[in-house]
């Protein structure tokens, strides 16, 4: 046990030395490392903040049911119950219409003679049940469960799908639906092709170093004993190229936050998403962490295999 | 000690074999001067030794371990035995003098304060005391040689193996050389040792194996050097 444990601090020790000597060959094996992790890191950001965009636009349409005078409180609610068994509804909210009266004064609350006017009549606004659907985009079986007859018959006005914003929101979206899809698909193959590059560059560090296996081999030392060093150096290219790409980000949020001065870019709310880096710092940075170490580790345990086999014939 | 039947080895097939039914009996503690000229196969018979090469035919058996039976994650418990001088002394450019030698040591798991104190002493042995914190590259071929035969000792193997140890070296050092490897044996250690140099042949007056084209020509206890 003893010697085990000495053999492990050895071959961390060995590691990190071997980094230190090596040092130049680590930097090209990290610059492309610091690369792809940024990218990565800088994708996760947008996408998180591409989904918090939609959430916040999508919540903000509803549809509204304006409801006769003449409709009773039974009726309405009845009508309260069919609608919340429908598939595709969030939730649904009643309003009174003494409540439908207070919101109305409280949005015009600067328009003194409007408010005054609304005053002078009995209450004109309806009674008001606002549907919050669970998707958009699929909002027809409830069209067509307002339109039956017996339910338009309580309505006082065709409902009202977000007035004329839906459509504007709804192109939002899609935009939006579509940058993130690209982005993912952009990430991906990107993430590919950089962990090939990685994968390559450490295997050129490690074909540079194969006599020293081979003679390590013939020495007699250990499968692991030979090939841990090479994995604890990589594996400390993989986290310093990770805490350099999350550094990397945190200066383009400070410099942007600066220089700009703009909270928002085209459809990326970069308020957002630096609040979304702050809060979540140390979850990316783990992240970042995890990616780079696995990258490390997996592929210089493949590239050492080939100069670590025994002649058999 | 080390027992070889019959051996062959032939690198591809269609070849001429280089070793070819070579039966050598190597007693423990025994001191043998292999000689013969480039190419006979003397290396081929080291790398066999150590299972750098496998044999294609023929039996193996060294410190009582056939060679046949070896498996691959036994061949370097069996390599830790045998300490190996290679003739282009195979040390680890990133590795300091003290670090080479002390490498030898690490991997079998032994203690720090242990290696700080046993690797000074080998390289006293040697001649190198003071160089320890060196690389490679900043030593003559000579310094470099002994480096090899230090990392060779430390372990106190049981058989050792050195190709042309006195190969890069003037005629003074070499026969330093060749008294460490008589020392060595002394306390107990196989040694097989292969030259080309007549007049270190001629002065150990130890058993001469010659080897010419992949065959024992003649192996004759106290000889000379003849080719």
């Amino acid at each position: 046990m003893k010697r085990r444990l000495i053999t492990f601090w050895r071959i961390i020790r060995t590691g990190i030395v071997n980094f230190l000597r090596n040092i130049s060959l680590a930097i090209a094996a990290m610059a492309i490392m610091v690369v792809t992790l940024t990218i990565v890191l800088f994708s996760i950001i947008v996408n998180f903040t591409f989904s918090h965009t939609i959430s916040q636009i999508t919540s903000k349409i509803n549809i509204s049911v304006f409801l006769n005078d003449s409709t009773t409180q039974s009726q309405a609610n009845r009508l309260i119950g069919e609608l919340k068994s429908l598939p595709n509804v969030e939730s649904v909210q009643y309003l009174s219409k003494a409540q439908a009266l207070k919101i109305y004064e409280q949005e015009n609350a600067s328009n003194q003679q409007l408010i005054q006017a609304v005053n002078e009549t009995s209450n004109p606004l309806p009674a008001t049940i606002i549907i919050k659907p669970v998707n958009l985009n699929n909002i027809q079986s409830i069209k067509d469960f307002l339109s039956k007859p017996a339910i338009s018959k309580l309505q006082s006005d065709p409902p009202s799908y977000s007035g004329q914003e839906k459509e504007a929101i709804d192109r939002i979206t899609h935009a939006t639906n579509v940058l993130q899809e690209m982005g993912v698909v952009a990430v991906a193959i990107f993430a590919f092709v950089s962990v090939l590059i990685i994968f390559n560059t450490i295997q050129m560090a490690i074909f540079n170093r194969r006599d020293e296996i081979h003679i390590m081999r013939l020495l007699g030392a250990g499968t692991w004993f030979i090939r841990g060093p090479f994995i604890v150096e990589s594996i400390i290219y993989g986290m310093l190229s990770a805490a350099i790409s999350v550094l990397i980000i945190n200066a383009s949020f400070q410099a942007s936050a600066g220089a700009l001065q703009a909270s928002s870019l085209g459809l990326l709310d970069i308020g957002y998403a630096n609040r979304f880096f702050n809060q979540r710092f140390i979850e990316l940075l783990l992240v970042e962490l995890g990616l780079g170490i696995v990258i490390g580790a997996v592929s210089s345990l493949i590239a050492t295999r080939r100069y670590l086999k025994f002649k058999t014939r | 000690m080390i027992l070889l039947d019959r051996v062959s080895k032939t690198y591809s097939r269609g070849s001429k074999p280089s070793l070819d039914r070579v039966s050598l009996h190597v007693e423990p503690k025994e001191f043998v001067i292999v000689v013969g000229q480039s190419g006979a196969g003397k290396t081929t018979l080291l790398k066999l030794l150590t299972r750098e090469e496998r044999q294609t035919s023929g039996k193996i058996i060294v410190g009582g371990i056939d060679y046949d039976k070896l498996k691959d994650r036994e061949i370097p418990l069996l390599r830790r035995k045998i300490g190996v001088v290679f003739q282009d002394f195979k040390l680890l450019p990133n590795k300091t003098i003290f670090e080479n030698v002390a490498y030898a040591l690490e991997m079998v798991g032994m203690g720090n304060k242990e290696i700080r104190n046993t690797v000074p002493k080998v390289l006293d042995i040697v001649n190198l005391t003071g160089k320890e914190d060196r690389m490679p590259v900043e030593l003559s071929g000579g310094e470099r040689q002994r480096v090899a035969i230090a990392r060779a000792i430390v372990r106190q193997p049981k058989i050792l193996i050195a190709d042309e140890p006195t190969g890069n070296l003037d005629p003074k050092h070499a026969w330093d050389v060749i008294k460490v490897l008589e020392k060595i044996n002394r306390f107990g250690t196989t040694v097989l040792l292969t030259t080309h140099n007549q007049e270190i042949v001629n002065r150990l007056k130890r058993r001469v194996v010659t080897i010419s084209d992949g065959k024992i020509v003649s192996d004759r206890a106290n000889g000379g050097y003849k080719l």
